[in-house]
């Protein structure tokens, strides 16, 4: 196997993720492609690790998911105070600080 | 050009020199990845992005074995299936953002986001190929679990205490911007 | 085996650290101290509101066990110290450059055995190759302050137990009690500095949360937040300042990148195995973290505030305790700080000068003050300033030993001050207090003791450890001079001058809460058992602590009782410079105790003659003349209004430097760009204007104009058009910052 297709795979993902994230305008959706970002970035990590036959990209790869399951843990607050507030979570209506 | 001849080295893929039932399993695998992820981000229901999110996610896992990472792909399913999915699958409920139709994103905005998305795409892509040719995954054993560990608790020992502490602090975050008060 | 040991130290295989792995079993297991209160904190946390008394039994109980243990370790001590000879411990130290003759002489010290302090540790983890340990290290100020904060938090827990009756949280702040007696108790007793910084905090938090005990006040909640902002400022200096010991200490000792030990980096500094740069940079930082926990001048803001919690707080915390670990803490490290700081032969350095500052300034506030707990935080301020100067002036001991009685006559006063609020039911003495001498005789009696041990008149404990301050100042040439570290004039006149001042606002204290006639409504009454017990118990202790250390030479007492306490609590051992002592002069103790009568004259005659004259004459009890030196002079009544306003440093730290940054200063900077900046440009462009005028009038008219005009309104375009991107909306500015970032990374592939 190649490095390159793991890491072809974790641009495309990382791609579509951020489509996801400035595209969908419910904000859990947000958060899940979010998740689609951290998990491109874990692809590559591993892959790297394999590359150089260490354990050290693997542990950051742990830490990722770690730091996701923290992420999503405070995002979904947000999302839901931001619904008890407003009734909606569209992202789309949030525009305050419309210029 | 370079992208021309790095494009050249997947030739590589089909030779008798690396194992093809390895490729067959990546390119099958990365397909059904690709095609959920894109569904997930495009579908109207909430509920159904979750589903195509797990998909997403098991293929992760699956990567993961196929370069030897086994503990990581395991914790992939136990953290990511297993607890976060399902945390979403909570968030969709208590949002209650109408378990079936999501609001359509309005054209201007989709073109914007799909037009940034191919600039990520192909600068990352192209960045890709062309620093990384044909630098081969040949890992001869998958890494062992006892290595992770020790090396967690000896070498990453201080990144893992602050990973602790911020979970904590998270947890607190979270109960603290979530609570009824 | 003395001879043995300094032929070791001197050697070059290692450096001796001044402490022994052996000792007696009490000294070795020193950790249970803390873990006593500790574990009172877990029992009233999770049983408290179960138990009959709320969880305050328990407290008792167990900082009572925690008190016998101190007392029994500290007898150990004083056996160890005389009688030990065990191993010391000896560390390999890198390759430099000898110098053997700077190293620990200890030529200073009289005693013959070197006092070895007794350290024991567990591993708390390792990395690669440096070993974090926790422990404790036992030694003559460990052990004085181990007996202190355990005598005082018994008494404080008890005197609560009536103080805060019936109070909604009342288990709650028992627990809270607990914690922080466990935590100044794991602080004294720190064997590294990591376990410093981490009770160090421990205290700031606990203080925090007593101070705003009744938060439901939005001042007590305030007064909370501003202790713990102000100490985070000083916190900060903390962390860098152990930070650059951890290096510095590293970088002496072979295959180690660091160490946290205190022994190790004090016995280094001591050796001149360290640079001197680095240790003055560490020392400035550390005492950063004095000046906010000590509430040295400039950072002492919030100690005053502090008084918004109850009165057994203040008596414990901001009295006792807490503020002095600033004090300790430099005790602790005094090997980096004499070295950093060059205490040694020198005549100023920032320590004694913000000690001596710190002084003046807290004694001169006192005097202003309405609230009688405000009046003796001022002078706790004052006094920790003291304690501050002597550290910076050498003298050690005198230090340490003005911490140990000012603990009991400050409880003491505090305690005294919360009986007698407690009956009034207010702090303030103007209004609610006066003629409470009838009322309240105990209270009035231990607040007068406490009184003049504070102000320092003999033979009671703050003329001993005051007088001790003085002389080790060195700057006293008359009639046998002193003798010390260096010749600190500037700080004994300092220490003098506020020796006057602390007697005349103790006074006026006293003549406002306990004479003239009671101010207040209702009558006072003395308070129960459980208070008044404590109050005698400390004022017994503020009368006999200071025969603790009668100076060497003191012809009425035999010699055996001379200098017990700097005997036992001073360390002559590796990791504890050799400091010089100052001899002490009877011309200068007269001198100061006539100082002190003379402040004590000066407010007696105003308050006991005049204002008491013009009370009887008013019919009604006053608390200041009708007519006096700030009514009559405005340069006096400024002076008050300057004090009264605490010299406007609250001010400077919120409405200057806070809000600096949006008001005055965006002003001023307004102000610059349009008056100069602007004017610059208008002036340059009208001259240019003028000479086109004259020399290509059309050409200007069709042209310059035309630039001007069109600059002006693409400019208002593009601001139209770029208002547009302020949507307001997450996920337009996400778009343009990943397009932005990933035409950037783009550039940069293709450039490199």
């Amino acid at each position: 196997m190649l490095l390159n297709q793991f890491l072809l795979l974790a641009a495309a993902l990382f791609a579509i993720g951020v489509y996801g994230v400035l595209a969908r305008r419910n904000g859990v959706l947000v958060l899940m492609s979010i998740e689609l970002i951290l998990n491109a970035v874990n692809i590559n990590l591993v892959a790297f690790s394999a590359v150089r036959a260490t354990v050290g990209g693997e542990i950051f790869a742990l830490f990722v998911i770690a730091v996701a399951a923290a992420e999503v843990g405070v995002g979904l607050a947000m999302v839901l105070l931001l619904y008890r507030n407003r009734r909606s979570i569209d992202l789309a209506d949030i525009d305050q600080l419309r210029g | 050009m370079t992208v021309l001849a790095a494009l050249q080295g997947f030739d590589s893929l089909m030779s008798g020199d690396t194992v093809v039932a390895q490729n067959i399993a990546f390119g099958i695998l990365a397909l059904v990845m690709i095609v959920a992820a894109l569904r997930m981000v495009t579908t109207s229901n909430v509920v159904h992005a979750a589903l195509y999110l797990v998909i997403v996610l098991a293929g992760v896992s699956g990567i993961f074995i196929l370069l030897g990472a086994e503990f990581v792909g395991v914790t992939q399913v136990l953290v990511y299936i297993g607890a976060i999915v399902v945390l979403f699958l909570f968030g969709i409920m208590l949002t209650r953002g109408a378990l079936g139709e999501d609001e359509e994103a309005d054209t201007e905005k989709r073109r914007m986001a799909v037009l940034v998305g191919v600039l990520v795409l192909v600068v990352t892509g192209g960045a890709v190929l062309d620093s990384f040719g044909d630098a081969a995954v040949n890992r001869a054993a998958p890494s062992l679990t006892a290595e992770i560990g020790d090396t967690i608790f000896s070498q990453y020992i201080v990144p893992f205490e602050a990973v602790s502490v911020l979970l904590l602090a998270a947890l607190i975050g979270a109960i603290v911007v979530a609570r009824k008060d | 085996m003395t001879d043995l040991l300094t032929l070791a130290a001197t050697t070059a295989s290692g450096l001796s650290l001044g402490i022994t792995e052996g000792g007696s079993w009490l000294l070795r297991n020193a950790w249970l101290i803390p873990a006593l209160p500790a574990l009172s904190f877990l029992g009233i946390l999770f049983f408290g509101k179960r138990m009959p008394r709320g969880g305050s039994e328990l407290g008792i109980a167990l900082v009572g066990i925690a008190f016998v243990l101190s007392l029994l370790t500290a007898a150990a001590w004083i056996d160890h110290r005389d009688n030990f000879e065990g191993e010391e411990v000896h560390r390999t130290v890198a390759a430099a450059e000898e110098h053997a003759d700077e190293g620990h002489a200890d030529e200073g010290h009289a005693a013959g055995h070197p006092s070895l302090a007794v350290h024991n540790t567990v591993t708390w983890f390792e990395l690669n190759d440096v070993t974090f340990t926790a422990g404790t290290l036992v030694d003559g100020p460990a052990v004085m302050m181990l007996v202190v904060v355990t005598l005082v938090s018994l008494l404080v827990h008890v005197y609560s137990t009536e103080y805060v009756a019936g109070d909604r949280r009342y288990t709650h702040f028992f627990a809270f009690l607990s914690l922080f007696t466990a935590s100044m108790l794991l602080l004294v007793v720190s064997e590294n500095t990591l376990q410093l910084l981490v009770s160090w905090e421990l205290v700031g938090v606990c203080s925090f949360v007593l101070i705003g005990h009744w938060w439901e006040e939005k001042p007590n909640s305030d007064a909370a937040l501003k202790a713990f902002l102000t100490n985070r400022v000083g916190d900060m200096g903390l962390i860098v300042g152990v930070t650059i010991l951890f290096f510095t200490v590293g970088s002496a000792l072979p295959g180690q990148f660091g160490s946290f030990s205190i022994a190790e980096t004090n016995a280094l500094a001591g050796a001149g195995r360290l640079s001197h740069t680095a240790l003055l940079v560490a020392s400035c930082c550390l005492m950063a973290a004095v000046m906010s926990k000590s509430g040295q001048f400039l950072l002492h803001t919030w100690l005053p505030d502090a008084m918004a919690g109850p009165t057994p707080v203040s008596a414990l915390i901001h009295a006792a305790t807490m503020v002095v670990a600033g004090v300790f803490m430099i005790a602790r490290m005094y090997g980096v700080f004499f070295e950093g700081f060059s205490i040694g032969g020198s005549s100023i350095n920032l320590m004694a000068l913000i000690g001596g500052l710190t002084t003046l300034v807290g004694a001169c506030l006192a005097f202003v003050q309405r609230d009688i707990k405000k009046v003796l935080a001022y002078s706790t301020i004052s006094q920790l300033g003291y304690m501050v100067m002597a550290l910076g002036v050498g003298a050690w001991t005198a230090a340490l030993f003005h911490l140990f009685t000012h603990a009991f006559f400050k409880a003491c006063l505090f305690l005294g001050a919360g009986s007698a609020a407690h009956a009034v039911h207010s702090f303030d003495m103007k209004s609610d207090m006066g003629g409470l001498r009838k009322h309240m005789p105990h209270t009035y009696r231990t607040f007068v003791i406490g009184s003049i041990a504070l102000a320092g008149l003999p033979p009671l404990a703050g003329f001993w450890s005051k007088d001790e301050i003085l002389v080790g100042t060195g700057g006293w040439g008359l009639f046998g001079g002193t003798g010390g570290n260096g010749a600190y004039t500037f700080m004994l006149v300092m220490g003098v001058t506020t020796a006057a001042l602390t007697a005349a606002y103790m006074t006026r204290c006293i003549y406002l809460t306990f004479f003239g006639e009671f101010r207040g409504h209702g009558t006072p009454h003395e308070s129960g058992p459980r208070i008044v017990v404590p109050l005698w118990i400390l004022a017994g202790l503020a009368i006999v602590a200071g025969l603790l250390n009668l100076p060497k030479g003191f012809p009425l007492v035999p010699g055996s009782l001379q200098e017990r306490f700097g005997h036992f609590v001073e360390p002559v051992a590796a990791y504890f410079p050799s400091i010089s002592h100052g001899t002490p002069s009877w011309s200068l103790a007269i001198a100061s105790t006539l100082v002190v009568l003379s402040g004590i004259a000066v407010a007696g005659w105003y308050y006991f003659v005049k204002v008491e004259a013009a009370s009887k004459a008013a019919g009604e009890s006053l608390t200041e003349l009708p007519d006096g030196l700030t009514s009559r002079y405005p340069l006096a009544k400024m002076g008050h209004t300057f004090l009264v306003q605490k010299y406007y440093l609250d001010h400077l730290y919120t409405d200057i430097i806070a809000g600096g940054t949006k008001g005055p200063v965006a002003a001023a900077a307004y102000k610059v760009d349009q008056d100069v900046i602007d004017g610059v440009v208008n002036a340059a462009g009208e001259n240019a204007v003028r000479a086109g005028n004259l020399v290509y009038h059309r050409f200007d008219q069709l042209v310059v104009d035309g630039i001007v005009n069109s600059s002006g309104r693409a400019s208002s375009g593009a601001g139209g058009e770029l208002r547009k991107i302020q949507t307001g909306k997450v996920q337009d500015y996400a778009a343009i910052l990943f397009a932005a970032a990933t035409v950037l990374a783009g550039i940069l592939i293709v450039i490199v």
